[in-house]
């Protein structure tokens, strides 16, 4: 008799000549075996206070990203759908590495697993590939976690030939993530604090225009990380009309161009992140509309937090009666 | 003797006033006793007009004397010999316009036609209370077909195809299967319980569900072909959502009805906080659009607790294109409708919606569609206090798969292009139904082109 197992909907499957039945008991010792799981998370480091990294076994999405594309995922059965940028990959191992900010809820929820645990679902590669200009001068404008997307692209172009120059932002020292991963492939790695503690004290802006000041060919700048800084660098940019790519994270459910949540104004047109971007042309983008549509939700993200730290504490008074 | 009462046998409902607070199901279905009254309105007659009336063909004289005589699981096997989901279509097939829009007990002025899709649902929902599973033997043929999309389409295609002993592999993009029917239909609707059962039903012959599957994009149609997939069929649905393209649509609190009706359903949102999806609406709520999507948000607004819901349509009800139940339904849960009223300006505060600015309609020459066109009254424009707007106005097909499948001929629009009889497309070996082909249609049209596929596909594939 033929015997197939499968995954689905957590549990396998045995198909015999059709006749089938559900048995956790083989799930179980399917595991122990080392059976193909979904989405194990293999590796988590954490980078800072509030950003943590995490490489996932994830088959569909590893073989055929490429940078730009993003993913989502969710955690437990009733978990939020969370869109992330890939931030790296690896054909062989069929893995996909993510970078998160613990922000909210599902962030924490996240944040709450393990090596060696599973993630519910993780669906990609999602949104259109990054279009990369063979060029002469790029430079990469990161703020925060926006490190993360921005390091497979500029690395692509690198590869390419094109030179390749970033000026990486955060808050503190601790903020300023994957400098020594761009010292790898970029020529020139400008750091900016708000503080001072570490680089130059200031903006990424004042570095760009310093640089641009001192008479740098620019072709062009790939900016991305929170909407206020892409918001910044345009500022900058579009003056003087160099081309500037951003990467835009608006509000998104299915992520596979379904719900038009994710709707954003370009050059006064609806475009939807999820299947006309992430990347779109920075000097065409509504930034003040996508400013406050990200604000949507906010009283209820503070909400859901409340309500898990009650249901938190109701269960611990449970058990401590 | 046939019973000669001219209106159906009436079905309990929950009433409007409770009902419009909760998600439970409105209808609460026949008792056996009411379903073998009903069955006796049936005339049983030797040119059966109800049969052509629907797309799959379900023999409805004869699962109809099956009722009437209380052999309910010989009415099911009637039924399921060509419909795979009875349960769903009973509930949400546009039965006027096709069933029982032909019986000949409707004809007479003032006379009500055969409660066929309420006979449908009750023999569906006997089956699943009483009924026993069938050991299908089926014998597997060794070939391999792909379907893209779990919605009525890809489910319906997926179990005529496995019946015929193909290995079928269901990709589906979200991380739950059933399509339109989980993220799209409400609960107190069609119990999402139920479709979830209707799935189980179809995995249960032996079709194998890929979840988070996004075709396009973590796979082509092309490497599908490659792994040894002799067939594919592509149901892959309605894609984005359309907008007037009137000032204001981007301001907060203005949904597509899409994003609205999946934080409910999908996500759960009505249950939020303890479901972490959220959902926000406020007083007023105005719904743009009466179609079968648009009476489902209009009644989720209400049960959410919005106390003025209104249904805006630049048409008049005559032309109103949903199901005549469900507008019934949504009159009587309290729903406003504001006919012959087009929306012409979204208005904002501090980025979020104050009001609408709506003109009215009247009706002029019949348009392309046939239906009058509606042409505005000049200086007849008023303002609607609202802080909710949620699109319902249609959709244009998905792009992803027309995007990265070379060789798939589509329409301007978006539409994939398929032979009508054998729903293939211009691509060897792919086949197409259901909302990608027609555009937003409804679930059975859908489930009738996944049928047709399937029967072309084993066509096609038998002698191989």
């Amino acid at each position: 008799m033929k015997v197939i197992l499968r995954k689905k909907r957590g549990y396998v499957i045995i198909l015999g000549n059709c006749d089938w039945k559900v048995d956790f008991e083989v799930e179980n010792k399917h595991r122990e075996e080392g059976g193909i799981v979904m989405y194990r998370i293999l590796r988590k480091e954490t980078l800072n206070d509030v950003v943590e990294l995490m490489e996932i076994h994830a088959p569909y999405v590893a073989r055929k990203c490429e940078p730009g594309q993003f993913i989502i995922l969710r955690v437990g059965e009733d978990g939020e759908r969370i869109p992330l940028t890939i931030a790296d990959y690896s054909r062989e191992k069929e893995t996909i590495t993510i970078i998160y900010q613990i922000v909210g809820y599902s962030t924490r929820e996240l944040a709450k697993l393990n090596e060696g645990d599973e993630l519910t679902d993780f669906v990609g590669p999602l949104g259109a590939p990054t279009v990369l200009h063979q060029s002469k001068h790029v430079v990469g404008v990161a703020g925060g976690v926006g490190s993360a997307p921005l390091y497979p692209q500029l690395r692509a172009l690198a590869q390419m030939g094109v030179d390749v120059d970033v000026i990486i932002g955060g808050r503190e020292a601790q903020y300023v993530l994957w400098a020594d991963e761009f010292r790898k492939f970029c020529k020139n790695v400008y750091i900016t604090t708000d503080d001072g503690s570490l680089g130059d004290k200031g903006f990424v802006t004042t570095k760009l225009s310093q640089l641009i000041e001192q008479g740098e060919d620019i072709d062009e700048v790939i900016a991305i990380g929170p909407v206020p800084m892409m918001k910044a660098v345009v500022g900058v940019t579009k003056p003087l009309n160099i081309k500037t790519s951003v990467s835009l994270n608006p509000i998104m459910i299915d992520g596979t161009g379904m719900c038009g949540c994710c709707r954003v104004s370009v050059d006064g047109k609806i475009k939807f992140a999820c299947v006309d971007g992430p990347d779109f042309d920075g000097l065409q983008v509504d930034f003040d509309e996508l400013m406050a549509r990200q604000r949507m939700f906010k009283e209820e993200e503070h909400q859901v937090s409340e309500n898990a730290n009650r249901m938190c504490n109701l269960m611990g008074g449970a058990q401590n009666a | 003797m046939p019973n000669m009462s001219l209106e159906k046998v009436k079905m309990p409902e929950q009433d409007p006033q409770v009902r419009n607070k909760n998600f439970d199901e409105v209808s609460l279905g026949y008792t056996p006793e009411q379903a073998m009254e009903e069955a006796t309105r049936c005339l049983n007659c030797r040119k059966p007009f109800c049969m052509q009336g629907c797309p799959v063909g379900v023999p409805i004289p004869e699962f109809i004397q099956h009722v009437a005589h209380g052999e309910f699981e010989e009415a099911y096997e009637t039924i399921t010999r060509e419909n795979a989901l009875p349960a769903i279509c009973g509930r949400v097939c546009p039965q006027e316009n096709q069933c029982e829009g032909q019986c000949i007990r409707g004809k007479r002025k003032g006379a009500e036609s055969v409660g066929i899709g309420r006979l449908e649902r009750f023999v569906a929902d006997y089956h699943r209370e009483h009924g026993t599973k069938k050991l299908l033997n089926i014998e597997k043929n060794g070939k391999k077909v792909a379907v893209v999309g779990s919605g009525p389409a890809g489910i319906t295609c997926a179990g005529e195809l496995a019946k015929k002993g193909y290995d079928v592999t269901v990709f589906e993009a979200l991380h739950k299967t059933g399509g339109v029917l989980s993220y799209g239909i409400p609960e107190f609707r069609l119990p999402k319980s139920l479709v979830q059962q209707e799935v189980d039903g179809v995995a249960e012959l032996g079709v194998d569900f890929e979840t988070n599957v996004v075709v396009g994009r973590s796979i082509t149609i092309d490497e599908l072909q490659e792994q040894g997939y002799e067939a594919i069929f592509v149901g892959s649905g309605a894609g984005l959502p359309r907008f007037q393209g009137i000032p204001g649509e981007n301001l907060n609190g203005v949904y597509a009805a899409n994003e609205f009706l999946t934080r409910v359903n999908l996500m759960k949102g009505y249950e939020f906080p303890n479901h972490p999806t959220p959902v926000k609406i406020t007083d007023t709520v105005c719904v743009i659009g009466a179609g079968n999507v648009a009476m489902d948000a209009a009644r989720t607004a209400k049960r959410l607790g919005a106390k003025n819901v209104y249904i805006v349509y630049r048409r008049g009800a005559e032309e109103v294109p949903a199901r005549a139940e469900e507008v019934h339904h949504a009159k009587e849960e309290g729903i406003i409708f504001k006919l012959l009223t087009n929306p012409v300006k979204i208005e904002g505060e501090n980025g979020w919606v104050k009001s609408m600015e709506c003109v009215e309609m009247e009706l002029g020459e019949p348009d392309e569609s046939g239906r009058r066109r509606p042409v505005v009254k000049e200086g007849s424009n008023f303002t609607i206090e609202t802080g909710t707007v949620i699109v319902s106005i249609g959709q244009s097909p998905n792009p992803l798969i027309r995007q990265t499948t070379p060789g798939l001929d589509t329409q301007r629009w978006g539409g994939i292009i398929v032979d009508e009889e054998t729903m293939k497309t211009s691509k060897d070996g792919v086949y197409a139904g259901g909302d990608v082909v027609t555009g937003a249609a409804t679930v059975i049209l859908a489930m009738g082109a996944g049928k047709k596929a399937a029967q072309a596909i084993d066509n096609a594939l038998k002698n191989k």
